[in-house]
């Protein structure tokens, strides 16, 4: 198994969980895609974790309970929700749900429509996006921190 | 062909095969079969989007897993469907071990190239429906 997930074994509580709705029919299911890598290998590596989001659906017991045991930030890429609503209902209740698309409403970008291939602003917006995750985390671990 | 004929990748973020199953599913859908064959969200199922359960009950479904998890064949049979085929991208690795994918987005050629031999695979699989139906 090539291991698909990253879900630290070690249950320190100072990593933050993000998980991308991966859509597949939308160019925003892309870009939750490329921020969520963005954020967990460049922004914040080390202080985060991520998971296959079906995998709440087709994995064992601990990669189920990914949401109970890391404060989690959902991104979807549309008013759909399909990360937050079924991170809500089958791991546990998010702490951040960030939808691509309001987002990116706020700041007047408008996607590509290819979700295979990134367009410039469509990877303007993956940019975008990771700060937006970027300070959620560091919200989520000044929390910790604090506590 | 009457019948719908989905194709979902698993679309996994930790390695590169979820992606590499997500571009062949894209160049099959583009390049290959356009017009023959279509995507849904994988999330969408998860949620029991209603428009999506209905396509699946009507039509033919191909999953495409990254591991051996079969996230995609799993979350299509747990809405009750029971997928007409179940690929994964490993069967394809395995015949092209020469071919490593540079990053888990970012394929790389060899990456693409693995997709691109994923992409073929899935394309005799819809022929293989098609006669049948
Ligand atoms: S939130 Fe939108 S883009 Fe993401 S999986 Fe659901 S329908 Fe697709
Ligand atoms: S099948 Fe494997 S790679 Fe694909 S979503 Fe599931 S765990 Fe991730």
């Amino acid at each position: 198994m090539p291991g698909a997930t990253e879900i630290s074994r070690d249950l320190k509580p100072f990593k933050i969980g993000i998980v991308p709705c991966n859509g597949e029919e939308i160019c925003a299911g892309s870009v939750t895609r490329f921020a969520c890598r963005k954020v967990l290998d460049e922004l914040r590596k080390g202080k985060t974790v991520t998971i296959c989001l079906p995998l709440f659906i087709a994995g064992d017991k601990g990669e189920q309970q990914f949401a109970s045991r890391f404060p989690t930030i959902t991104v979807d890429g549309c008013d759909k929700r399909c990360s937050a609503i079924s991170t809500e209902r089958l791991s546990g209740k998010p702490s951040y749900s960030i939808v691509v698309t309001d987002l990116l409403k706020d700041k007047g970008l408008t996607l590509s429509e290819s979700p295979r291939v990134l367009s410039e602003t469509d990877k303007q917006a993956v940019d975008i996006i990771a700060e937006e995750i970027a300070k959620k985390v560091d919200e989520l671990l000044g929390e910790a921190g604090d506590a | 062909m009457d019948k719908e004929l989905i194709v979902i990748p698993c679309s996994g973020i930790g390695k590169p095969y979820g992606e590499i199953s997500r571009q062949a599913v894209y160049e099959l859908l583009e390049d290959i079969r356009p017009e023959q064959v279509e995507t849904v969200c994988l999330g969408r199922l998860m949620i029991r989007d209603p428009e999506v359960l209905e396509k699946l009950q009507n039509g033919f479904v191909i999953t495409v897993d990254g591991c051996a998890k079969d996230c995609a064949l799993k979350n299509v049979e747990a809405t009750g469907k029971k997928v007409d085929k179940a690929v994964r991208t490993l069967e394809v690795f395995k015949e092209h071990r020469d071919l490593k994918p540079e990053g888990v987005l970012n394929l790389g050629e060899a990456g693409y190239t693995l997709a691109h031999y994923l992409a073929e695979k899935l394309s005799g699989e819809v022929e293989c429906l098609a006669k049948e139906e």
